[in-house]
Parts: C-alpha cells; sequence; structure tokens
C-alpha cells in the first residue's frame, strides 16, 4: 500500500475516463499505463516464479526423507501447487474485494468492470484464462523457435511467435489500454491511489502566520488565478527552500511587497496563499472560477 | 484566532471526522478475513460513501485545496468499488455457481456445443476410417508421446495388456493429478484461443477427435473395439465432454468478435465472455472428476461392462445435470 502525494504523478488527461455513480458524482478514474500494466505483470511473474522454486525445493527435500509411498502425496501436492500457482494465482487475487494481484496493488492498480458494475466472478475467471495465450504461450513458442531444427518448422514457429507476440502487444494499439483478457471479461485496469488527507495549509496549523502583519490589497490578492494557486500549494507542500525563495520572490516582484525584516519565504508564501484562496473560494461561491492570472473576468 | 477562516476550511473540519472514520473501515475491510466488520459497521459504510460523495461535489464546487479534492476522490472511488463491487460469500457463490450458473451457462451455449459435438464426432470418424483403411495414418495421427507402444506393429496381446493394466496401483493418485492438470490446461487454452476467430479452438477439438478415431480404429481391427471403449470413455464420457464445452465456450467468443450482431464489437465479446467464461470453470471441475476416473479409476476396475456402465452412468449424469429443465427458483 502506498501513500502518495496529489501532485506526485500528474495524469494524462488520455487516459482518464468519466465513472458516473449511481448517486450522479462523476469519479474520474484514470486507466493504468501500459508501462504500469507490465511492471505489475512482471512482479507477480517474478513472485510466482520464486514460489514455485521455494515449493520445488520444499518438495524435493521432504521427499528425501519419506519413504516411496509418502513420495508420492508429495508429487501430488507439487502438481496441484503448480497449478494453482500458473491458473489460479490471478484469479484468486482478483475475486477478493481489492480486485488487485500483489503486483498490481504494488503498483496502486485494481480490476474494474468496464460498466462500472459489480465486478463478477465470470469476468475474472475468463480475463485470466486469456492470459493462457497472451502471456504463456509466446515464451512456449519462444523456446520451440529455439529447438526447431529445419528451416520450414522454424518458419512456422517464427509465425507463432508475431501471432502470439501481437497478442501480447495489443494493450499498446487501443487507446483504453485493453488486453485481450480485458475485451472479453468487459473489465479494464485503473489507477486506485490512496492519498492520506494533508494539512489544510490555510487551517488552524499555520495559524501563527495568519497575523495582520500579512495584508494584502485587493490589487494584490487579484493577481493570480486557479492554476497558480494549485502550483503554490504544491510548492508550500514539498517544502524545498530553493523553490520556495524562487517563488516568493517572483510573486513579492509581482504585487509589489517589500518584505518586512525577518519575514521568511514559507510565512509570506503561506499567507498569500490563504489571502488568494479566499479570495478565489468567494468569487467561485459566485459563480465565477478564475481559471488562471490571463483570466480577466 | 483558528487559522484563516475560510469557508472551505470549515467544511473540512465539520466532515473531517466521518471522512477519516471511512477510511478506517475501508482499510479494516479490505484486509479482508481477519478484520471483518460489525453488522453495525457495515450498515455505517454505505451512509458514510454517500456522505464523501457529497462532501467531494461541496469541495469540487466551493474548494481550491487540489490536495482535499484529490483525497476525497480517491477515498470516495475506493468506497464505491466496495460498495458496489464484488461482495465475497465464497460459499454461497460456489453454492450459486452448482445450483444455476453454470448449468444455465453451458445450456446458453448448446448451439456452440453442438457445432464443437459435430466437429469432434467428424474428426473421430475421419480419423477412424484413415487408419482402418491404411494403418500408416496411425503413426501420424498421434503424437509419439502418447503412443507408448499402442501401435499399428503391436501384437494384439501386447496391445490388449495395456488395456487391462493394473500394476502401477503406487502413483495412481499423482498420475489421476497429472492428467488433470495437463487437461485443465489445455482446455483452458482451447478456450482462449477461441478469441483468435475461433479457428485454433476447431483444429484443437478436431485434433482430439482424430487421435481418437485413430486409436479407436487400431483397436477395432484387432477385434478389441468393446473393450478399448471401456478403457477410453470410462474417463472419456466426462473428459470428451469437458472438451466439447470448452471448445463451445472459444467458439461463443470467437463469434461474437466476428459476428457482433446490432451490438458493439466490445460489448459483444464481453458479454459472451461472462457467459462462456462460467461454463469453463465449470470445465475445470469435470476435468478433476475425468482425471479421478482416468487415474484411478481405469486402473482399479478392470471389468469391460463395468467399465461401460460407469461411461454411460457419467455421461447421462452429466447431461441430465446441464439439460434438464428446472424450475427457475431451484
Amino acid at each position: 500500500m502506498t501513500v502518495s502525494h496529489p501532485q506526485a504523478s500528474p495524469a494524462s488527461k488520455s487516459l482518464v475516463r468519466a465513472l458516473v455513480t449511481p448517486e450522479g458524482v462523476n469519479l474520474h478514474l484514470t486507466l493504468a499505463s501500459a508501462g504500469e500494466r507490465a511492471a505489475a505483470l512482471l512482479l507477480d511473474l517474478v513472485i510466482i516464479v520464486v514460489a514455485l522454486i521455494v515449493l520445488t525445493i520444499l518438495a524435493v527435500a521432504a521427499a528425501a526423507t519419506m519413504k516411496a509411498k509418502s513420495q508420492e502425496v508429495v508429487q501430488m501436492i507439487w502438481l496441484l501447487g503448480a497449478f494453482v500457482l500458473r491458473s489460479g494465482y490471478f484469479l484468486l487475487f482478483e475475486l477478493t474485494s481489492r480486485a488487485a494481484t500483489p503486483g498490481k496493488r504494488a503498483l496502486g492498480l485494481r480490476v474494474v468492470a468496464r460498466d462500472g458494475g459489480r465486478l463478477t466472478a465470470e469476468a475474472v475467471f475468463t480475463r485470466n484464462a486469456l492470459r493462457e495465450i497472451e502471456v504463456f504461450l509466446p515464451p512456449i513458442f519462444l523456446m520451440a523457435s529455439s529447438v526447431a531444427g529445419d528451416p520450414v518448422d522454424g518458419l512456422i514457429v517464427l509465425m507463432a511467435v508475431i501471432w502470439s507476440g501481437a497478442f501480447m502487444l495489443f494493450p499498446l494499439f487501443n487507446r483504453d489500454r485493453l488486453r485481450m483478457g480485458d475485451i472479453v471479461a468487459g473489465t479494464w485496469v485503473v489507477k486506485s491511489p490512496r492519498f492520506a488527507l494533508a494539512p489544510d495549509l490555510a487551517g488552524a496549523a499555520n495559524r501563527s502566520v495568519f497575523t495582520p502583519a500579512f495584508t494584502f490589497t485587493p490589487e494584490q490578492v487579484n493577481a493570480y488565478g486557479v492554476k497558480e494557486l494549485e502550483i503554490l500549494e504544491d510548492v508550500l507542500r514539498r517544502r524545498d527552500p530553493r523553490t520556495l525563495k524562487a517563488v516568493a520572490s517572483r510573486i513579492q516582484g509581482k504585487i509589489g511587497w517589500a518584505p518586512a525584516p525577518g519575514e521568511t519565504d514559507v510565512a509570506f508564501l503561506t499567507a498569500y496563499y490563504g489571502a488568494l484562496r479566499g479570495r478565489l473560494e468567494h468569487r467561485l461561491l459566485f459563480g465565477h472560477r478564475r481559471r488562471d492570472k490571463f483570466d480577466k473576468a | 484566532m483558528n487559522g484563516l477562516d475560510l469557508r472551505s476550511g470549515r467544511f473540512r473540519t465539520e466532515r473531517e471526522a466521518d471522512w477519516r472514520r471511512l477510511e478506517a473501515l475501508l482499510k479494516r475491510a479490505e484486509r479482508g478475513r481477519a478484520g471483518r466488520l460489525s453488522d453495525s459497521e457495515l450498515l455505517q459504510l454505505p451512509q458514510l460513501y454517500r456522505a464523501a460523495l457529497s462532501s467531494l461535489s461541496v469541495a469540487r464546487a466551493t474548494a481550491l485545496d487540489a490536495s482535499l479534492i484529490a483525497y476525497l476522490e480517491s477515498l470516495a472511488t475506493r468506497a464505491y468499488f466496495f460498495v458496489y463491487g464484488t461482495r465475497m460469500r465464497l460459499l454461497q457463490k460456489v453454492i450459486g455457481f452448482f445450483r444455476h450458473d453454470w448449468p444455465m451457462a453451458v445450456r446458453g451455449l448448446w448451439r456452440e456445443t453442438l457445432v464443437s459435438a459435430v466437429i469432434f464426432v467428424a474428426a473421430t470418424l475421419i480419423g477412424y476410417a484413415l487408419v482402418i483403411h491404411d494403418p500408416d495414418w496411425y503413426g501420424s495421427i498421434m503424437p509419439g508421446a502418447m503412443e507408448q507402444g499402442r501401435d499399428p506393429t503391436a501384437s494384439t496381446a501386447a496391445l490388449k495388456a495395456i488395456l487391462y493394466d493394473t500394476h502401477h496401483h503406487e502413483g495412481l493418485s499423482s498420475f489421476a493429478t497429472f492428467l488433470f492438470t495437463h487437461n485443465a490446461q489445455v482446455s483452458i487454452l482451447a478456450f482462449a484461443l477461441g478469441f483468435a476467430f475461433c479457428i485454433p479452438t476447431a483444429l484443437l477439438v478436431a485434433e482430439n477427435g482424430l487421435s481418437l478415431g485413430a486409436l479407436f480404429a487400431l483397436y477395432a481391427s484387432r477385434g478389441l473395439g468393446f473393450q478399448v471403449g471401456g478403457w477410453l470413455f470410462i474417463h472419456g464420457a466426462t473428459e470428451l465432454l469437458a472438451t466439447i464445452i470448452a471448445g463451445a465456450a472459444g467458439f461463443r467468443i470467437g463469434w461474437a468478435v466476428i459476428f457482433p450482431g446490432d451490438r458493439p464489437r466490445l460489448d459483444a465479446a464481453s458479454a459472451a465472455g461472462r457467459t462462456a467464461g462460467a461454463a469453463m470453470a465449470g470445465v475445470v471441475v469435470m476435468l478433476v472428476f475425468a482425471g479421478i476416473l482416468e487415474g484411478v479409476g481405469r486402473q482399479t476396475v478392470t471389468a469391460d461392462w463395468a467399465r461401460w456402465s460407469i461411461a454411460w452412468v457419467s455421461l447421462v449424469l452429466w447431461l441430465a445435470y446441464f439439460y434438464l429443465p428446472r424450475g427457475k427458483t431451484a
């Protein structure tokens, strides 16, 4: 579970999809990018392979200490374990309420029904059955290609590699980043980030800043719009001293503010943030959202 | 003085406790079994979810605190998927699957099942005819690994011995497990390949039929048709039916992709995928039975008539389970 900063990963607009809840609120979902999907898959495959190796070592160790009769049980457990790992791993994890394998969880992704409804067990089964040809078939063909001796066999295997490779790269060629399993199951994979509630910059934590020493004239407060406010918020939350200094002097220059002796950049920026937000929110209540500093209305 | 007295700040202080409560409940609920919620907490969750949604709407309209809006969006989305998402009562789900989901899905695939069965039977007849007329075909139809001494050069006595071979009593259960995992993997593949316009699925089904026909022809030519039938169908009644249904499920998807009808191709494919997926999950269950019958049943039951009766009984039971009409509420 990762708790990240909202501005840390600006979502590219082309991957945002509308999900309107039955209550009528649009929860803008962001689709996972192809890179994130690939990384999650690799992580899962590593987990599966490591688990398989551990299972094998345990089985061999257990079998070595047993008589022939009970070795059979070990063999059965190994066969079933390998089967569950290959065919059940994705299925079982995606059936939980998090709807994500450990790899997807690590990258903050989850599986969602495309129509916004319930993610059914059938859908999860189907999307993972198709993994068989997307993930497991290409390597099998690839291995076959290395043993194919005569040129005709080699050509057939090459065609097979291309054919199955097309399935593997399928998500790159549609704008919803659907793999074939997603298409057939009616699902897609979205970002499901977890943001911690950051303290309110204009709240009680900064009460010492909001003193009469920082009183801005209406002209000074009208210098910027919402876009600049959001950038200022980001700068204040990151607290990088050099950026703070640069931004503070930039704003001071623009609004003609002469810093009092002993006044820190953070104090000035926080106070200005509070004043600007108060002004913009006030106008928002009257139905006007001032987009940025060029928005004259 | 309590900070700047912004309206959005007051809004936040008033609602924050509810958001945090929702967050804590979700965290416990998502952790699963260990952190099960009490009844009153479960009732609270949708209320808190709606409160969070309304907070989000208000915040979007009146607040300019970007991190607050991002937080509310992520919280509301998480809660949405919990409130409207899969609620796994595993036992109920499993019971529902065996009672209606699975037979309904198989029944829904009857047209595809018929096609799949016709392909299979036709391939079986072709395989039979080819090998009866020219035993040389046997070598090209049967992949070498599967022959295990069952080829036209073997003596009749040797062929017969294979049918009643029981001295492998040890290793039966692991043999059954191996058969199950192998067959399940192949049938999932047959299903998944349906996506590629049905053709690979048809080939896989046909290949199964061809080798069945070829093997049958080999034994029939030595007058062992009835005996090999018992040997094959004791588990084959279940396994071949499963193969045919897996093929049918693949056809359903491939067909929806080629001919989506009046729906968008994506919708058609996903609607087909859901029915076919339920049928496929059932196929895996059938293959467990087939694996046990082949690995254990066939090695311990050696009388031909007993094998044949198991074959017929299992076939009738499966067909009755899938196709017998039953009340909607059953």
